[in-house]
């Protein structure tokens, strides 16, 4: 079965159709690059797959389980868990409160408006592990508003696997980064163990062609192409559309 | 850092103090009295803070909550039910009209929350005066007395200060773990990053919706207080003017901060009462400090002098070691070529 399937996906703005019958079937494990150019509908096809937009038609299904109509805050209970292209974070907190409130996100604890988040030891503890995976447990503590571009992309990341994701949507991981952050960021995602399923957009092919196994090649909202890494990187298609003339 | 915390721990102690032997040293009932409204309106603004600082939610409608306890209240009374019925029904119905405030409100964020809060204090202020029949209209309803629970006659006004002085402890503590829990974060997170808060598996609606609840509650009980006070009641109380007092405590202390919505209230009801009776146009006066507040330290009296402290301490330390490094600096014989 499937890690993810999306079937005949369809989404318009008004008369600008966004995503045209998109399908993908992503296995369990694999890992995914999505590309394409700016405006080829990467970014609105993940809000399509996390449900915070609504498909005009077509189905997304998740391990089987058909989750087209489930709001997207259940989405995250079901196994998803996303990164953003455009960093949205908690600023006015520390790197480890941010994780810690990922943590909360699929616990029955964050209804609880009686006890202490700090003295929550365990729930600490698994913020400081999911920290210490992208490499940042040594700056736990520090307040977000001081911390680099390149460590808030990493925080990211590790609010998303702090929930031990099924699927792992990464919009743009390597974006704004600089050429040590990327082979950081490089080290830390082919560290992910392999029963998280990834799903990668990325608009720089470069940085992120090695660690996908297949790539689909999106324009102007459709699927152009889909393959292995080989077979994409060698069709004339994607020089034509992506890389240009 | 541990330091500027015991500091704090002793200010906090000694103003525990002066509120517990309040009633020994001030000259006159008069005094006590402004005392007690210092408290309840500082649980008002503790309530209100929780949407305003902590959820980002602004309410300009707070004051018809109050005003449907406070009118709830007193209706009970005069229906002949005793005080316990009269305070326990009051709370339900404001509860329940809490309720309905916030799905309503809740329909929007921002300025549309604040016009929907708006409109629906006015619909509160607006039935007050015309539903004559209830509340009395412009008359109000008079209260005849408060309660006496075990011969604790609450008539008297150190037995009401101490009562109300009870209510608000308990209310800074009950917020002061709100903030700090599982929730409190939650609340904080849908005020920052509220698209965030739903990916990460956040009912965002429902998170507003029981912040809206528990500042429900802080502001009925704060109504019972201020009906039992002046034993009266009557449409100005639930005005849009009553509803922005409120909100000027929570700005001028300091919003998302716990001890803010405290000294916002205690400058509001000391301007508002005392610094009246020698100026005239205490509005004007008010009105003056909030424009000083908002100029000076945006923040709000809290955070502004928390920030003021920290700059001086900062300063100091940095002369002190400057100081330092001017003694141990090597004499321009002995310095390396």
């Amino acid at each position: 079965m499937s890690a993810l399937t999306v079937s005949k996906l369809c989404k318009a703005f008004g008369g600008l159709r966004v995503t045209t019958d998109v399908n993908l079937n992503v296995e369990p494990g694999e890992r995914r690059l999505i590309i394409g150019p700016n405006g080829a509908g990467k970014t609105t096809l993940f809000n399509l797959i996390t449900g915070e937009l609504t498909p005009d038609s077509g189905s997304v299904h998740l391990h089987g389980q058909d989750i087209t109509a489930v709001p997207s805050r259940r989405r995250a209970h079901l196994g998803m868990a996303r990164t953003y292209q455009i960093i949205t974070l908690f600023a006015r907190d520390t790197i480890v409160r941010n994780v810690t409130l990922a943590l909360l996100g699929l616990s029955q604890e964050r209804w609880n408006p009686l006890s202490v988040i700090d003295r929550n030891t365990a729930l600490i503890d698994r913020a400081h592990e999911a920290l210490q995976q992208v490499g940042l447990r040594h700056v736990a503590d520090r307040p977000l508003s001081q911390t680099s571009y390149g460590e808030k992309r990493r925080v990211e990341i590790a609010m998303a696997l702090a929930q031990k994701p099924k699927v792992l949507l990464l919009d743009e991981p390597y974006a704004g980064l600089s050429i040590d952050e990327r082979r950081d960021l490089q080290e830390t995602l082919r560290a992910i163990p392999r029963d998280v399923t990834i799903v990668m957009i990325e608009h720089n092919m470069d940085v992120a062609l090695d660690f996908a196994e297949r790539i689909t090649l999106l324009h102007f909202g459709k699927v152009i192409l889909e393959g292995t890494r080989a077979e994409v990187v060698a069709d004339p298609r994607t020089k034509e559309v992506y890389l240009g003339h | 850092m541990s330091s500027t915390s015991s500091i704090r721990n002793v200010v906090l102690a000694a103003a525990f103090a002066v509120l517990l032997t309040l009633p020994f040293w001030m000259p006159g009932i008069y005094y006590i009295n402004v005392s007690s409204q210092v408290l309840f309106y500082a649980i008002f603004a503790l309530g209100l803070n929780l949407l305003v600082g902590y959820g980002g939610l602004v309410s300009l409608g707070h004051a018809g909550l109050f005003g449907i306890t406070a009118y709830a209240t007193a209706y009970l009374l005069t229906m002949g039910t005793g005080h316990i019925l009269a305070i326990l029904g009051a709370l339900i119905i404001s509860l329940g009209a809490t309720a309905v405030f916030a799905a309503l409100a809740l329909r929007a964020t921002g300025i549309g929350f604040i016009m929907i809060t708006l409109a629906l204090g006015q619909i509160i202020w607006g039935l007050a005066y015309r539903w004559i029949s209830i509340t009395g209209g412009d008359n109000g309803i008079n209260v005849k007395s408060r309660p006496a629970p075990f011969g604790f006659d609450l008539g008297a006004p150190s037995e009401f200060y101490y009562t109300t002085l009870i209510i608000f402890l308990i209310a800074v503590v009950v917020v002061a773990i709100f903030v700090r829990s599982p929730f409190g974060a939650a609340l904080k997170g849908t005020r920052d990053q509220p698209r965030r808060m739903n990916a990460l598996g956040y009912h965002v609606w429902a998170i507003r919706f029981w912040a809206c609840m528990l500042s429900g509650l802080l502001t009925a009980i704060a109504g019972v207080l201020f009906v039992y006070y002046t034993q009266f009641i009557s449409p100005q109380t639930t005005s849009l003017t009553s509803s922005a007092e409120v909100l000027l405590m929570v700005i001028a202390g300091g919003p998302a901060t716990l001890l803010g919505p405290i000294v916002g209230a205690t400058l509001v009801v000391v301007v508002k009462n005392v610094v009246s009776g020698y100026i005239e146009r205490w509005n004007f006066l008010l009105g003056a400090i909030f424009v000083a507040i908002v100029i000076l330290m945006p923040e709000g009296l809290v955070p502004g002098f928390a920030r003021l402290w920290r700059q001086g301490r900062q300063a100091l330390r940095r002369r002190n070691s400057v100081a330092l490094a001017a003694n141990v600096e090597p004499k321009p014989a002995e310095r390396k070529p």
